[in-house]
């Protein structure tokens, strides 16, 4: 299945605290994000991929596109999506994760906005956040290739013509060259970028010293 | 290879392509054996029909396989490569990230192989030794000659030092810090006690109960049902008897299966054989030999360095210094072998890098050290390069001289022992066989079920990951005496996994617990704790995991 990348605009991270996010010691446990497609039209979301950096829970809600006058509201598509399944320790702390339209709760057609609730109980962690996040719909359908009738319904072989004194018989040679021909796409595929041959430099093989990459 | 078939040209192109083994481009690749490739062909072209049809093909291969026997072979190699290789990621997810998901791991990982690097560049620099060199002809004769006794030669060592020894390497793992972590000075309930102070998920014993339920007490187990004082028709001579079935039929899965409870000592070599899914194809004693003729044109500074670690640890120990030649043979070809390096897909260690002389910084002529482009053999991998030994290196192999003869088949044995388990003991990762992940196992259960003797040993200062962490760095290798330890290397290959040797730690320190609660310093512990070479590995982990009070 194909699909498209949906340009986004990720606003920045909010925390959610009680109190004066300045003077309050503890750590806010739930950040939000928003994330906004200014340039597209709604659009049927496929799939979001990130890559989590200690976040244990996630949900989703999202904005959707009604018809009618009626001012499009919030809905909840993804509930407590654990991330991590202990949140204390480094267990899917900073893994790639993708979730599906088959994954939600509601349908993801005419999506306006979405919105990322990040929750991470544990007080170990300094911040976290997701990253590198990217929404795609759904693509082009790929035109339907239609294979051409002699590949899918080979004919028999029909009886061959009398040879010619003296050359060989076709269907011998074709078989022969077949097996020459698998074996070049044998190789052919299993190429390699190595060189092969030897470093002769000057008749030895002189390293200089081991690189810092 | 193709029988003439009786169809057009067309449809059986397609019919032999699609028998082709192709691995996916974005998967680390599997480097199948030898055996698996060939068989295909081999089974087209042992059909003797006259005529294939094109209907039946398939279900002829299929019965193929299932009479000559390549169908378990088949299922043997899928059933290794899905234990080696880690499953296929995200596709998001860089190469990087395969080997080593956590950033901070793979940065400190960096750096530690830029200090080994800087070392071994300082070594070559001080003796003025090239990394590398073309061995004139006369000396290659020599080396032709010795090659059995290797162990005669008595070259000038002096000058060489170990690259580093497991003590440097638990400083590094000392410090290891993850930046997005609470590291605050003071102790809270967020502070690990131990040395290890990332927060890595580890099990504790109802988990590795749960894990290791074949070592229960209800389960017979060589090493403890098959003492004198217990009659063999309890348990012993059924095992055994199992054991051969197992052979016979030749499966790698039930093999790993059977060696949980141990293993017999005569069934041992082929069972291990059978798990590493190696074969004694004439391809591989071929390899072999070309390693071999590698050693003898080209000499590597590292060789120096294993002749080093040999004289200095196998050679010293009572059970290992009658192998000495053999781990010559063996480390010298393993250092040039290229498809060890195909285990660098899933480590989070990189392979060093080095450029021919006076042409520093131009790709084209980069090459991996220890270099490996010498082998014509057209590898399915990039040829990456080798592995720098340290201090103790030789120890992985020591052992297995006891079980093989044959030079390639310990050659082939240790090879798969290292891309499988030992190459984990000695870098920087967060897998849960991990050096890292096996120290905080240990800190975690002893601290856990022995919290007593954790804090009288944290008070005189002997914290006891710096006395456990050579046992587990070298697999046990050298501290247990050799059965015991081949008992504790099956249990390794049936779990495939390294934890066991956590585990064996804290259960060494239960044993020795009320000795090291009247010591008060950290050399007393170690005296405590110096000879391990009495104890019985079996019945230590079961009464640790089993039959402790928790």
């Amino acid at each position: 299945m194909s699909r498209l990348s949906v340009p986004c605009h990720v606003k920045g991270a909010v925390a959610l605290q009680v109190g004066d996010v300045r003077t309050f010691q503890g750590r806010p446990g739930v950040v939000v994000i928003d994330v906004t497609f200014p340039s597209v039209e709604p659009f049927e979301l496929q799939e979001i991929i990130f890559k989590n950096y200690y976040t244990a829970f996630l949900t989703i809600r999202v904005r959707q596109h009604t018809s009618a006058h009626t001012p499009a509201k919030w809905v909840t598509c993804l509930r407590d999506y654990c991330l991590m399944p202990d949140p204390h320790s480094e267990d899917g702390a900073q893994e790639y994760v993708s979730l599906f339209k088959h994954q939600m709760l509601c349908d993801m057609t005419r999506v306006l906005e979405l919105r990322l609730i990040l929750r991470q109980p544990s007080p170990l962690w300094l911040s976290f956040t997701v990253e590198e996040l990217q929404i795609y719909q759904q693509g082009p359908k790929s035109p339907s290739v239609t294979f051409p009738k002699w590949l899918s319904h080979p004919v028999p072989c029909e009886q061959p013509p009398l040879l010619l004194e003296g050359l060989p018989d076709p269907s011998r040679v074709s078989s022969e060259v077949q097996q020459m021909w698998a074996l070049t796409e044998m190789i052919r595929a299993s190429h390699t970028s190595r060189r092969i041959g030897r470093f002769d430099v000057d008749g030895c093989y002189d390293l200089n010293l081991l690189s810092y990459t | 290879m193709l029988e003439r078939a009786n169809t057009n040209a067309g449809a059986l192109h397609g019919c032999y392509g699609g028998l082709l083994l192709r691995y996916p481009t974005d998967h680390p690749v599997i480097p199948w054996g030898s055996t698996t490739v060939l068989c295909l062909p081999l089974a087209v072209a042992s059909l003797q029909k006259p005529e294939i049809r094109l209907e039946s093909l398939k279900e002829d291969i299929k019965e193929f396989f299932k009479i000559s026997g390549w169908e378990k072979k088949l299922q043997n190699a899928v059933y290794s490569e899905l234990n080696v290789y880690p499953l296929p990621s995200h596709p998001a997810a860089p190469p990087e990230h395969l080997k080593e998901p956590l950033v901070y791991m793979r940065k400190a990982q960096g750096s530690w192989e830029k200090r080994i690097l800087k070392s071994l560049n300082s070594m070559c620099t001080e003796l003025s030794i090239p990394l590398a060199r073309k061995r004139p002809v006369g000396q290659q004769k020599e080396l032709l000659n010795k090659w059995n006794e290797m162990g005669t030669d008595e070259p000038d060592l002096s000058l060489f030092r170990p690259v580093y020894a497991p003590k440097d390497f638990l400083e590094v793992l000392i410090n290891l810090r993850n930046p997005n972590y609470e590291n605050g000075d003071s102790l809270s309930f967020r502070t690990h006690l131990g040395l290890i102070q990332v927060p890595l998920k580890v099990k504790d014993i109802p988990d590795l109960k749960e894990c290791f339920i074949e070592l229960g007490l209800n389960t017979g187990q060589l090493g403890i049902d098959d003492s004198t004082q217990v009659p063999p028709e309890l348990f012993e001579n059924e095992h055994v008897r199992i054991g051969q079935k197992v052979l016979a039929e030749q499966d790698s899965a039930a093999a790993q299966q059977y060696i949980r409870q141990g293993s017999p000592t005569a069934l041992r070599a082929e069972l291990w054989a059978l798990i590493l899914n190696i074969s004694s194809q004439p391809e591989d004693i071929l390899y072999y030999e070309q390693l071999k003729a590698n050693v003898i044109q080209h000499d590597l500074l590292v060789d120096s360095l294993i002749y080093k670690d040999v004289k200095l640890t196998a050679s010293n120990d009572d059970y290992y210094f009658v192998f000495e030649d053999y781990l010559y043979q063996v480390l010298l070809c393993f250092s040039r072998d290229t498809s060890v390096l195909g285990h660098f897909a899933y480590n989070s260690a990189s392979p060093p890098k080095s450029y021919i002389r006076g042409k520093l910084g131009l790709e084209e002529y980069a090459v991996f050290y220890p270099p490996n482009d010498w082998l014509g053999v057209d590898h399915f991998f990039k040829a990456w390069p080798g592995v720098i030994p340290f201090h103790g290196f030789s120890m992985y192999v020591a052992p297995l001289c006891f079980l093989y003869h044959e030079p390639y088949k310990l050659y082939q044995t240790f090879r798969e022992m290292y891309v499988r388990f030992f190459f984990r003991l000695h870098s920087i990762s967060s897998h849960p066989s991990g050096i890292v992940s096996l120290c905080l196992l240990f800190e975690t259960l002893l601290q856990t079920y022995l919290p007593q003797l954790f804090y009288h040993l944290r008070e005189i200062g002997a914290q006891p990951l710096r006395i456990s962490f050579k046992w587990m760095v070298r697999a046990f290798s050298g501290y247990l005496a050799t059965d015991q330890l081949l008992l504790l290397w099956d249990r390794i290959l049936g779990y495939n996994s390294l934890e066991i040797l956590a585990v064996l730690a804290a259960a060494v320190f239960a044993f020795r617990a009320v000795n090291l609660m009247e010591v008060t310093s950290l050399a007393a512990a170690e005296a405590v704790l110096a000879d391990l070479s009495t104890l019985k590995v079996m019945p230590l982990l079961q009464i640790f995991l089993f039959a402790t009070i928790t």
